[in-house]
């Protein structure tokens, strides 16, 4: 058992402008930590894409990060839609981002991808109607 | 009149009257006279077209020099998001920001930071809804200075806000006149451009009284002087400020991706930008909200100060930006000082061909005249640039038709036409040869024999 770090954040979802803060935060003090950079890079680019999503298509949510001394878990949580199809939204290219976020480099389909590909376990809870969990361990090694 | 300052000038051993840079001004604005460009101040718009396309380097930008960092107490760089761009290689702007920090700069304040600013003052009028549609953006100030000569009308759909780096300047005094208390003459605001038009814009401000950049130097003698000074291996200091709005600005489209609006147009290159204005005015883009127009192709990254191809910097800038937060900087309640036009923006009128209407007709009624009896060719070895442009400055008394070479070589055939009558006309006793060449027809008298 040791200690563990405990970051918690609210991501609101009116304002689409404040998007990536939290995850540019968690990525400071990962730095801070002394986190092996790819590591750091690992986390901060899941968590990115994951806060990203969570904005442009669930209104907000929260994320949880913990930090123990050989895994970071990460817990991101909304009340937002819900995903109707998971292995669909899994798909490299497939997006229901709006337009205006297009043009701002966002929708290109890579998000959900991306989070697997970065992470050691990834695991989609969603319910249509109620809400998306997702919880991803990224090892230290 | 004023608007005399222009950041374009030229090296006259250079320039060998090649006519290249006359056919390419978007606003006629130069002329070819005894084998050297002129530059017309009234019409010129700093876009830089002439700097580009000038074969013989004679045009050049005008700028300040680097050295003038030492002349203040205090200094503070104020980077433009174009110079992120022009490293190859790089993946933090914290590198640069330290950087110009270890070249001598006592602090460094980003445009792009002012930027998001300035996008979030946008978004904020947007949703008033108090404009007039479409919006057109006033960051580019050669843009603004062809909608001030060229369409005046279209001034009222000027995004009424003060450019980023004014905004850039402004707080980035504040904030050293407060961190160190010294008097505003002691603190150096020194903005590094890709852009010469900056310069005149700071020089000649539109819509506020003056400008708070204290001095323009160029991205081209600040990138290898940087270059020196940045390496990776080091622990960098967090300083940079901005996310994917703020940097985005340095490319076209940025701007109107940073208003969030769904129907925008964004065009760059000066030639596609009279394009643009032109329809506006014909009312062809009336469903759109926002317009940003560049008059460098490819946005601020192609501008004639910058070392990087626009389109390799641009694509560079997209790699910087992609895990930055959308935007870091936000305003209040409501839209700071700084962002505020003081005075209207007003139109820049070329010398009307007469104040009275009924002259100024007549005028144009004889520039058609004169204009029918040129060959339409447009060829500009008149040093004019166009067939209208010639006929234009015959009207106005600083040309003339002789100065059009297919005018000249009519009369010079002409010319021969007579010179050959006239031979036929030589008196006997000066004849060259014997009954031959005289128009027995016309004179009457018997040919000799």
């Amino acid at each position: 058992m040791g200690e563990t770090i405990k970051l918690h954040y609210e991501v609101p979802g009116d304002d689409f402008t404040r998007a990536g803060e939290a995850s540019s935060n968690v990525k400071k003090v990962l730095k801070q930590l002394g986190i092996p950079p790819q590591i750091t890079r690992k986390v901060a680019i899941s968590l990115y894409e994951g806060e990203i999503n969570m904005v442009i298509h669930a209104n907000g949510g929260h994320i949880d990060v913990e930090i123990a001394d050989n895994v970071i878990n990460l817990s991101l949580k909304d009340d937002g839609p819900g995903i109707p199809d998971i292995s669909l939204a899994m798909k490299e290219g497939w997006s229901t981002a709006p337009d205006n976020v297009r043009s701002l480099g966002f929708g290109a389909g890579m998000g959900l991808p991306n989070m697997k590909k970065y992470t050691d376990e990834m695991r989609i809870e969603s319910v249509v109607g109620k809400g998306t969990d997702i919880f991803m361990k990224v090892y230290i090694k | 009149m004023s608007e005399l300052f222009h950041s374009v000038t030229l090296i006259s051993d250079k320039c060998k009257g090649c006519i290249n840079c006359i056919k390419r001004c978007p606003t006629e604005a130069i002329r070819v006279r005894n084998g050297k460009a002129h530059i017309i101040s009234e019409r010129c718009i700093d876009c830089g077209e002439c700097i580009r396309i000038c074969p013989h380097r004679a045009k050049q930008a005008i700028y300040d020099p680097l050295d003038v960092m030492f002349h203040y107490k205090y200094t503070v760089a104020l980077p433009a998001p174009s110079l992120y761009g022009q490293f190859h290689n790089l993946d933090d702007v914290d590198i640069i920001l330290n950087a110009l920090l270890k070249m001598g700069f006592h602090a460094v304040f980003e445009v792009s930071k002012a930027a998001e600013i300035h996008s979030d003052c946008t978004r904020r009028l947007i949703t008033e809804n108090k404009l007039k549609k479409p919006i057109i953006s006033s960051a580019c100030p050669a843009v603004v200075r062809l909608i001030r000569v060229r369409f005046p009308e279209l001034l009222e759909n000027l995004l009424p806000l003060s450019a980023p780096i004014e905004i850039a300047a402004s707080m980035a005094r504040k904030e050293a006149m407060e961190k160190t208390g010294l008097k505003s003459e002691e603190i150096g605001i020194i903005f590094i451009s890709p852009c010469a038009a900056k310069n005149s814009a700071v020089k000649n401000p539109f819509g506020i009284l003056k400008s708070e950049v204290d001095h323009v130097v160029a991205i081209s003698d600040v990138y290898p002087k940087l270059l020196s000074f940045m390496k990776e291996d080091e622990m960098e200091e967090n300083l940079s400020d901005s996310g994917i709005i703020g940097v985005g600005w340095a490319s076209s489209g940025g701007e109107a991706a940073g208003s969030l609006v769904e129907n925008y147009l964004a065009a760059d290159g000066i030639e596609n930008v009279i394009k643009v204005l032109e329809d506006i005015e014909d009312e062809k883009f009336s469903d759109l909200d926002f317009i940003e127009l560049n008059a460098c192709s490819g946005g601020c990254v192609g501008g004639v100060l910058t070392v990087e191809n626009p389109y390799v910097a641009r694509a560079r800038l997209k790699k910087l930006r992609k895990y930055l937060p959308v935007a870091v900087n936000h305003i209040g309640s409501t839209i700071p000082e700084e962002a505020n036009l003081v005075c209207p923006i007003e139109p820049i009128t070329v010398l009307p061909l007469s104040n009275n209407i009924t002259e100024a007709m007549a005028k144009m009624a004889a520039l058609e005249e004169i204009e029918k009896n040129f060959p339409a060719l447009d060829c500009g070895s008149c040093g004019a640039p166009s067939c209208h442009a010639l006929a234009e400055d015959t009207i106005r008394g600083i040309a003339s038709e002789g100065d059009c070479i297919f005018r000249l070589r009519e009369h010079i055939n002409l010319l021969i036409e007579e010179m050959s009558m006239l031979d036929k006309f030589i008196p006997p006793p000066f004849r060259n040869t014997e009954g031959d060449t005289h128009d027995s027809k016309n004179n009457g008298e018997e040919p000799k024999k």
